[in-house]
């Protein structure tokens, strides 16, 4: 067993209530930082820890607080990014609905280290019963003195609200984000200015996702450095895996970083291996933004070492052979799947969620999803493949925001990876007509005609 | 193109006018417009879940905002709805994880059962059947949205059962 920090007390009868969750250590943190710890010494705390922020992009929690404005004297304002919906990821949720109250004690903590007197949770508006618990989760604390004016009689004021979106994935770029709870469109800003110089209201404002503000009290109680003990070289501590698709026990597990990833697969204390037993085909480790990587790249790097749950080894190998840890949507593909199916799926999702304002994602997206489309239900043609490719590489580093890298990347990595059956498609159209044209046939079977063409 | 013109009826009721008030008061006095999406969410769900323009002009009204403020947001986010639609919504989520266990057939069998095609409401007002981008769900797939609340681990005696809930007045849509 490996240690968990931010589950450990899940399975405790009541652990949602206040009550039980106090008896059983919770807000320690609070008392500890306000009493015993100047917000400095958090922010040091929090950088020794190592911890990356969670929500995808793995940069540093406690550099990303450094970086926050303190000489302008504006008020400034934490505010988490619970706007989870990256296609593969439901680990904030799973967090939120069953121990609410320690992200809210995440929050005061870090509210506090950030000198921020206004706080809020973002929650994206479809988790509408969990913005209810976390709404009378804060009323408890509230109730109980660690939210209000002079907290615990150390003179720091903090309120937290949660505020709700409305179904725009776009909304989880952290700008966007801040339009949103700005009361406009989700629509990303232009950085620089970052954040942490002018984010809500052009106040001085951090965003931090759900599961890095939860890893915050364990820090403060037990130190940054024992933190970093956990986990393997920069990728500290430990990280929520959401895992979905054909496996014998999908949910929420928390690991500890450099598990490798054929124990989290196959061990009955995770995955379990595959439901049905069926062959693994394909995996997508971190949400679908991220590359998918083919069977024989996922438990070994291409260089032959153990592919590990961690941020480095699981981009071992660049995008060529490898991925990214992302958010940790892990999704896992057994050999009925389609490859070519699921990335039009992906690309219809990015479609539909490009916020419009720049022409290469509104434009490009919507265009992979047609060509996806065709391809899918026979009328792809020869040179689709590579105009695909070509759609994907005008959007990737020409919009304001990484939607568009993120619609990009999957597509060219399905693509690099599973090219033949990209052309089996093309040239088979009378195999696909079926929906689930993969079960009765997987394409392991079939893939022989692909080659046979070729000569 | 053609337009067919709903009108809708306004209620706002103490209660709810409470409870917006409420939700003004999470925000800087000066910053009333940031209440605007969580008070559409209530106004919504006070008026049969959805937006006429009437409404919308409501609601700028009491956020003292212009009502093109609230036009561009509501057509914005896919939550809110710009016209009439079933009482029951049955928001299935449609994207890979919930696809690779069986949610397209599912869909396809909750339509053919209610009698309607996707995106489709029944005669009767009472259900509507849309696909949706991913709800965060995927490893309880499939499953849908309903109300403020998911139904997951779905099959088809599920949703024979549901169907049924949702007649005999069973389901709870809102957690108030």
């Amino acid at each position: 067993m490996s240690q968990k920090i931010l589950l450990d007390k899940i399975n405790v009868p009541g652990i949602k209530t206040y009550e039980v969750y106090r008896q059983n250590g919770g807000y320690a943190s609070v008392e500890k930082a306000l009493k015993t710890l100047t917000p400095d010494e958090l922010v040091e705390e929090v950088k020794t820890s190592g911890l990356r922020g969670r929500g995808g992009a793995g940069f540093p929690a406690g550099m990303k607080w450094s970086f926050i404005d303190k000489k302008s004297g504006k008020p400034r304002h934490l505010v988490c990014n619970a706007d989870e919906s990256e296609p593969g990821t439901f680990k904030d949720r799973y967090l939120m609905e069953f121990i609410p109250h320690l992200l809210i004690e995440g929050m005061i903590t870090s509210s506090y280290a950030l000198g921020a007197n206004l706080s809020y949770i973002y929650i994206r508006g479809e988790y509408m019963w969990v913005y209810k618990i976390l709404e009378r989760a804060i009323n408890e604390a509230k109730a109980a003195g660690f939210l209000g004016k002079n907290i615990l009689g150390s003179g720091y004021d903090l309120e937290l609200y949660v505020h709700c979106g409305a179904g725009a994935y776009i909304c989880g770029e952290e700008t966007a984000l801040i339009e949103s709870l700005e009361g406009k469109r989700g629509n990303p800003r232009i950085k620089p200015p970052f954040p942490a110089i002018s984010g809500l209201w052009s106040n001085p404002t951090v965003v931090n996702n759900v599961e890095t503000i939860a890893a915050v009290p364990w820090i403060v109680n037990n130190s940054g450095a024992e933190y970093a003990k956990i986990g393997i070289g920069r990728s500290t501590g430990t990280k929520l895996i959401s895992a979905s698709g054909h496996v014998k026990n999908p949910g929420v597990y928390e690991i500890e970083l450099g598990l490798s990833v054929y124990e989290f697969m196959n061990s009955d204390e995770y995955l379990g291996g595959m439901s049905s037993d069926r062959p693994l085909k394909a995996f997508v480790p971190g949400g679908s933004s991220v590359p998918v990587l083919p069977a024989h790249l996922i438990y070994k790097t291409a260089a032959g070492e153990d592919r590990l749950m961690s941020y480095e080894s699981l981009s071992d190998g660049g995008f060529a052979t490898g991925s990214m840890l992302g958010s940790g949507g892990f999704i896992v593909y057994n050999d009925t799947s389609c490859i070519v199916r699921n990335t039009w799926n992906f690309s219809r999702f990015y479609h539909h969620e490009s916020c419009g304002q720049c022409s290469p994602c509104r434009e490009g997206t919507g265009w992979m999803e047609k060509v996806l489309h065709r391809i899918e239900n026979g009328h792809g043609r020869e040179e689709d493949i590579d105009l695909l490719l070509s759609i994907q590489s005008k959007i990737e580093g020409n919009t304001i925001c990484p939607l568009g890298d993120a619609a990009a990347w999957p597509v060219a990595a399905a693509i690099r990876h599973f090219r033949d059956e990209f052309e089996y498609h093309i040239r088979f159209p009378e195999k696909i007509k079926n929906r689930d044209h993969f079960v009765a046939e997987p394409f392991e079977k079939v893939k022989h005609l692909v080659s046979k063409e070729m000569i | 193109m053609e337009r067919t013109y709903h009108k809708q009826e306004i209620n706002m009721t103490e209660a709810l006018i409470t409870r917006i008030n409420e939700l003004i008061s999470h925000y800087p006095e000066d910053k009333r417009k940031s209440a605007l999406l969580p008070v559409l969410h209530e106004v919504q769900d006070a008026h049969e879940n959805w937006l006429s323009i009437e409404l919308m002009d409501k609601v700028a009204e009491i956020l003292l905002i212009k009502p093109i403020e609230v036009y561009e947001v509501v057509s914005f986010y896919t939550m809110y709805n710009q016209k009439p639609i079933g009482k029951y919504m049955f928001e299935f989520c449609q994207t890979s994880p919930c696809c690779l266990n069986g949610a397209e057939n599912l869909m396809d069998y909750t339509c053919e059962k209610l009698g309607i095609n996707l995106g489709e409401t029944t005669e009767d007002g009472n259900f509507t059947v849309v696909g949706v981008e991913c709800l965060g769900a995927c490893g309880y797939a499939p499953m849908m949205q309903l109300g403020d609340f998911y139904k997951e681990h779905l099959n088809e005696e599920k949703i024979d059962q549901l169907i049924a809930d949702c007649k005999d007045n069973k389901i709870v849509l809102h957690d108030k």
